[in-house]
């Protein structure tokens, strides 16, 4: 896939984004491939692909701004949580915009 | 098992996923490479769930479980508390062959040939593979206290640390048990699967005698320096809620059992005698996975690779969940066995397909504890691959436990019981 032929689709501008952005040693530009085994960490408490069962909020479909946006909330301390304050603060700014592009690309 | 019957198990449940899941390709047609799962908890079922979902339903998956139906070890304290029944925390295999087309079979692996690439099943059939996934569990270590191995013993001094008949014949005990009377749960030095599972244990058991049995005693005897995980929490609601029924002796090392008199003898302290004795030895890896040489690490755990949870010891074997040597500050737990299911899973699709695998793993854990029927506190950490130690390290600044016990957690422990129980195995 060139980076002339997909750049206006998220994803690849997510990908992009998190390379340019990248600063820590180990951290290279995620593929597709990294950022699906990232999201699925979420899956235990938030379903399959983001699908969530009763209990727990759904991320597949939810728009990538409004992933990113809570995540940093909770990231700063702005959004009472019970524990998502303490699992945010484990992901890197450009890990979340991926993951968060990852989730909204899934059907609901 | 009949190779007749393996085939047809295999079409069907082949068939059935094509019919599920719209716009899958190929299934288990006898073409693509064979991944056999060895174990159907957490970490094997997800591992065969997402080995054919990641792979377009490309890799053929057998998945060998002896258990009939998936029993959660994770809830499985509120069975024993009597809040819940076996049934919430059991799910049926079905979803697993329909949906996903796992081949899941009944049976047990009797040995493993590294070198030809075999399985051998209990039952005499024989499976060959191109990359084989243990997850056995653990086995429990009766034989290192000797009146555990006299006749009858273990029938009447129970571990219940492996979901199934063993919680239920728990609680019939306690439930016959006399008012006034003591039940002792023993702890082994860590590490061992689930580092605060006794601790709830015994926040159910002092639940259930406060209600029913208000005169009775909960003795936790733990090898440990100090209780191991969510330790203030946990002392917390010892003191406030179960005050004059829990009482917590740490540097407890059992020795042996007499289950003639349920007598407990310890290293240092005088021998104590209950009316339920809940003795946890100490474990290790599943014993499939020793006896094929890969618990290299104190003959007890499983060292693997992170990034793909191939063994140390042999190629083209990968080992997940409570088996394996852990990283630093990593649980031996369910939801970290799901998630080894899913970064070996990548792994294995990647391997097999030519792909260049994962170079940093990321996942998290959570773990809920209930203090009552109603009210939790959890612990919660994020893993990340350290390249320089090869290893899975926490993020520094990450993780925590709750602030206090409450019941909004334990509406969220009975949800993510659901999700995760859904994402192993539906």
């Amino acid at each position: 896939m060139s980076m002339k032929s997909c750049f206006f689709r998220t994803s690849c501008v997510v990908i992009a984004l998190t390379g340019a952005l990248a600063t820590q040693a180990q951290a290279q530009a995620p593929d597709a491939m990294q950022v699906r085994s990232w999201a699925a960490a979420c899956a235990n408490c938030h379903g399959t692909n983001g699908q969530a069962v009763q209990g727990m909020e759904p991320l597949a479909g939810v728009s990538q701004a409004d992933i990113v946006k809570k995540m940093q909330d909770f990231k700063a301390g702005r959004k009472p949580a019970t524990l998502m304050h303490q699992l945010s603060k484990g992901y890197s700014d450009e890990q979340i915009q991926a993951i968060a592009g990852y989730f909204a690309a899934q059907k609901k | 098992m009949k190779r007749r019957q393996f085939i047809q198990t295999s079409t069907w449940g082949s068939a059935a996923g094509v019919m599920g899941l719209s716009g899958c390709a190929t299934t288990g047609s006898g073409q693509g490479p064979k991944v056999v799962v060895v174990g159907g908890g957490y970490g094997g079922a997800t591992a065969a769930k997402y080995v054919r979902m990641w792979s377009d339903y490309g890799i053929q998956v057998t998945l060998v479980e002896p258990n009939p139906a998936f029993v959660s070890c994770p809830m499985s304290n509120l069975v024993i508390g009597g809040s819940k029944t076996m049934a919430d925390i059991t799910t049926p295999y079905d979803n697993l062959s329909r949906r996903h087309g796992v081949n899941v079979v009944q049976d047990s692996v009797a040995s493993i040939d590294p070198g030809a690439r075999k399985v051998k099943l209990a039952s005499g059939g024989e499976l060959s593979y191109d990359r084989l996934i243990l997850s056995p569990g653990i086995d429990i270590m009766s034989d290192t206290l000797p009146g555990l191995t006299k006749p009858g013993a273990q029938d009447k001094v129970l571990h219940a640390w492996k979901a199934g008949p063993q919680t239920l014949a728990l609680r019939r005990q306690l439930e016959s048990m006399r008012d006034g009377g003591v039940y002792a749960i023993t702890i082994p030095l860590a590490p061992y699967r689930c580092p605060p599972g006794p601790y709830e244990r015994a926040c159910q058991v002092a639940h259930y005698f406060s209600k029913a049995k208000p005169k009775s005693k909960v003795l936790i005897l733990d090898e440990n320096d100090d209780v191991t995980s969510k330790g203030p929490l946990f002392k917390k609601a010892w003191a406030e809620r179960y005050k004059g029924i829990i009482e917590y002796r740490p540097k407890h090392k059992v020795v042996d059992v007499d289950a003639a008199s349920n007598t407990l003898k310890f290293e240092f302290n005088d021998d104590l005698q209950a009316d339920v004795l809940n003795v946890l030895p100490m474990m290790r890896a599943g014993a499939i996975a020793v006896n094929t040489g890969l618990a290299t690490a104190n003959k007890r755990w499983c060292e693997v690779d992170f990034l793909t949870h191939e063994s140390k010891a042999a190629a083209n074997i990968h080992v997940l969940g409570d088996s394996i040597q852990i990283a630093p500050l990593m649980p031996k737990s369910g939801h970290m066995a799901n998630q080894h299911g899913k970064t070996c899973a990548a792994a294995v699709v990647a391997l097999l397909t030519g792909k260049q695998v994962n170079s940093m793993p990321i996942y998290n854990n959570t773990c809920y504890s209930f203090v009552s029927d109603e009210d939790v506190v959890h612990v919660a950490s994020v893993h990340r691959y350290d390249a320089d130690k090869k290893t899975m390290l926490t993020v520094p600044g990450s993780g925590g436990v709750s602030a206090a016990a409450n019941e909004l957690e334990g509406r969220y422990a009975l949800a993510w019981a659901r999700n995760i129980w859904a994402d192993t195995l539906a």
